[in-house]
């Protein structure tokens, strides 16, 4: 995994609540299955990453969509409110977001399902107060402030106004994003605690043994 | 670190393998639900890494997302269908991992599937890299749903890497009316605490209307735990529960029950529980609930009116009603019972079980849907759909205009087969109202599946009370 330390990118604002993982990536009802996307190919999602805000029915840009204008055509961080990735456990959403070069969401809270999945990405999800995300998201819509710096180690969003906005994040989901760890690696290593509270479990709850059902 | 004495904190507890220092857990899982389209990924992870599944036992695979439901024909099936039906197969054979395929009687949507085969039991814990996972939770288990990364994790090392939740108890007081089930208590919960209420809690459903639900009815509340950002939704199981998982294919049997009971009985909150938020909601007087918006917290009573973004509490909330009336083209002040609707969708994970089909059939007997609706039924798995056969339910629904599908997910995601089109209006007794979620463009009225039938037959929104 890419590991995340700091970013210093463009940020798009969306001002919108419950920005969903259907807005994010988009099932085939609501885009068809155009050649261009891919529902498979995490690498391939690029084309799906908010499908239908960003591009009409027939395919072409919708030129309003914050992420078809310039200099958020270039944006790494999203801003947006709260709940950010509610819904649909798809990991479709980040895979997609990745695609188109994002490396960071900054709202005042997500869709838990949503923020699991980014630290398995090498996304950086943010949790900032209310005011402090709208403070960001009036000046992230002015090209000249849009600018954001993101620094994972001091845990600290600096906007263009000057603004220091600290953020929590879990110790452990913190550690593996700084070192990009394989986390299935590093739970094999915990392999024989874990059958020795397996053994004990089952022993405890024998009828949930295939062989006494 | 122990946690307190509520349902959520006993299976907690019992499944706990060790402590982070910042203190996440490391918890083990019981059982994993696999699906044809988002499990591609976990598998290939799994294959590219050469690692291994251990006891596959634990793990059951059916197909339900991306499937027609019109027609299972080799034409009906052909390109992404046929193909994750192939993979999903020969993942489970070459993993050792048991597989209801498509053309079993007992294939269907997976939280349908598990708690009818009594693979889901009190006490456990679950996984599927699937939202609605939480449905589970019903029968008073930890059911997580998670990404396709996690539960990889989860599939090669047996455990799940989390912090324990703050725990919320929401306590339904009163009887509830006919006609309220479920759907409404949920949704009305939903409306209360907001879209990300639930957010960082364990969620626990509990007082009298909840002692007195189905186990149908339960899974329907648990099932949109994630629509009020909660992590789990849970159930304190209780003698409904028994009698319902009693002598199901998976269940334990003989003295293995008995000795299972025996734990399962001590699953319920204490007295002393403590919980660190409480709600209560009087639901003596509950109205039938449906969505106004694109939010499943955007929802009033069937006799209500849809809102007003100048009485909205803030100017991000008056933001987001104004963009879910204008994306559902519905002005402030209009009557609920005054929408009209052009197609009903009766399924999903959320309301695709017997009980549900009954309530439907019950409103739709000896009645015709109205003209230019388009109506269909999907059950919940094929023995949903045989029991409803045996009791002459499809024919009620196919006589009173409704198409009567086979089982899957069908239109509650907008997959590539049934799905709105632009601009139509849906009564659905799905879970999702989201912007495009069941179609670009479609509009959706969550409701039950009796409000539903109501809708069908008078072709607007309709309180089902008028049809006692």
């Amino acid at each position: 995994m890419t590991p995340f330390t700091t970013l210093r990118a463009v940020a798009a604002p969306l001002p919108i609540a419950n920005i969903s993982t259907d807005d994010i990536f988009p099932g085939p009802g609501a885009t068809g299955l155009p050649a261009g996307m891919s529902f498979s190919d995490p690498a391939k999602m690029g084309p799906n990453a908010f499908a239908v805000m960003r591009w009409n029915a027939d395919g072409s840009p919708r030129p309003d969509f914050i992420l078809n204008r310039s200099p958020w055509d270039t944006a790494q961080i999203i801003v947006a409110r709260d709940n950010f990735g509610c819904g649909s456990s798809r990991e479709h959403a980040v895979w997609c977001m990745a695609a188109i070069g994002m490396r960071c969401v900054i709202a005042p809270s997500f869709g838990d399902i949503f923020y699991g999945n980014c630290f398995k990405n090498g996304m950086l999800p943010v949790r900032l107060p209310v005011e402090q995300v709208e403070r960001l998201l009036s000046l992230t819509a002015a090209p000249e402030t849009a600018t954001l710096n993101v620094d994972l180690t001091a845990q600290t969003v600096i906007d263009a106004g000057g603004g220091v906005h600290r953020f929590e994040v879990d110790a452990y989901r913190r550690d593996l994003l700084l070192n990009g760890l394989d986390e299935i690696e590093a739970s094999l290593r915990a392999g024989p605690l874990i059958e020795a509270h397996d053994a004990a479990y089952c022993a405890r709850r024998p009828w949930l043994r295939a062989d006494t059902a | 670190m122990k946690g307190g004495n509520t349902t959520y904190d006993k299976i907690w507890d019992d499944h706990v393998v060790e402590e982070l220092p910042d203190g996440t857990a490391r918890l083990l899982i019981d059982r994993k639900l696999v699906y044809e389209a988002g499990s591609v990924q976990v598998f290939r992870g799994i294959r590219a890494a050469g690692r291994s599944i251990p006891n596959p036992e634990r793990v059951l695979a059916v197909p339900d997302h991306v499937l027609p439901t019109h027609d299972r024909s080799p034409e009906a099936l052909a390109g992404m269908p046929a193909l994750l039906l192939e993979e999903l197969e020969r993942n489970s054979r070459d993993f050792g991992i048991e597989h209801i395929p498509l053309f079993d009687e007992r294939q269907g949507i997976a939280h349908v599937v598990g708690p009818e085969q009594g693979f889901t039991l009190p006490g456990t814990t679950i996984v599927c890299h699937d939202s609605h996972t939480a449905t589970h939770g019903a029968f008073g288990a930890l059911a997580f749903g998670v990404g396709a990364s996690e539960f990889e994790h989860i599939m090669v090392t047996q455990t799940l890497l989390q912090r324990r939740s703050d725990t919320m108890r929401i306590g339904f007081d009163g009887v509830a009316p006919a006609w309220i089930g479920g759907k409404d208590l949920i949704l009305a919960a939903i409306g209360t605490i907001g879209a990300r209420g639930g957010t960082g809690y364990a969620i626990e459903f509990a007082g009298e209307a909840i002692a007195a639900l189905s186990m149908e009815g339960r899974m329907t509340m648990c099932n949109m735990a994630i629509e009020a950002g909660a992590r789990v939704g849970l159930i304190a199981p209780d003698e409904t529960t028994y009698r319902w998982l009693n002598g199901r294919p998976k269940a334990p049997k003989g003295a293995m029950w008995e000795q299972a009971l025996a734990y399962w009985r001590t699953l319920p909150s204490g007295r002393d529980a403590r919980f660190d938020r409480e709600v209560l909601l009087d639901v003596s007087a509950l109205a039938p609930q449906v969505t106004w918006g694109t939010s499943p917290e955007h929802v009033v009573g069937i006799d209500g009116r849809v809102p007003d973004p100048k009485d909205a509490g803030d100017a991000a909330q008056a933001d987001a009603w104004t963009r879910a009336l204008d994306y559902m083209g519905l002005a402030p002040g209009t009557a609920m019972a005054d929408v009209a609707v052009s197609r009903v969708f009766i399924g999903s994970c959320t309301n695709s079980r017997i009980e549900d089909l009954r309530s439907a059939a019950a409103v739709l007997k000896g009645r015709k849907i109205a003209d230019g609706v388009h109506a269909f039924v999907s059950p919940g798995s094929g023995l949903v759909k045989k029991q409803a056969e045996a009791e002459g339910l499809d024919r009620i629904f196919t006589e009173a205009g409704f198409e009567w599908r086979l089982p899957g997910c069908s239109m509650c995601f907008g997959g590539p087969f049934d799905s709105l089109k632009p601009g139509e209006r849906c009564a659905s007794t799905s879970n999702r109202n989201f912007e495009n979620r069941q179609g670009r463009d479609g509009r959706t009225h969550l409701v039950s599946p009796a409000m539903a039938a109501a809708a069908a037959v008078t072709g607007r929104l309709a309180d089902v009370r008028d049809y006692l």
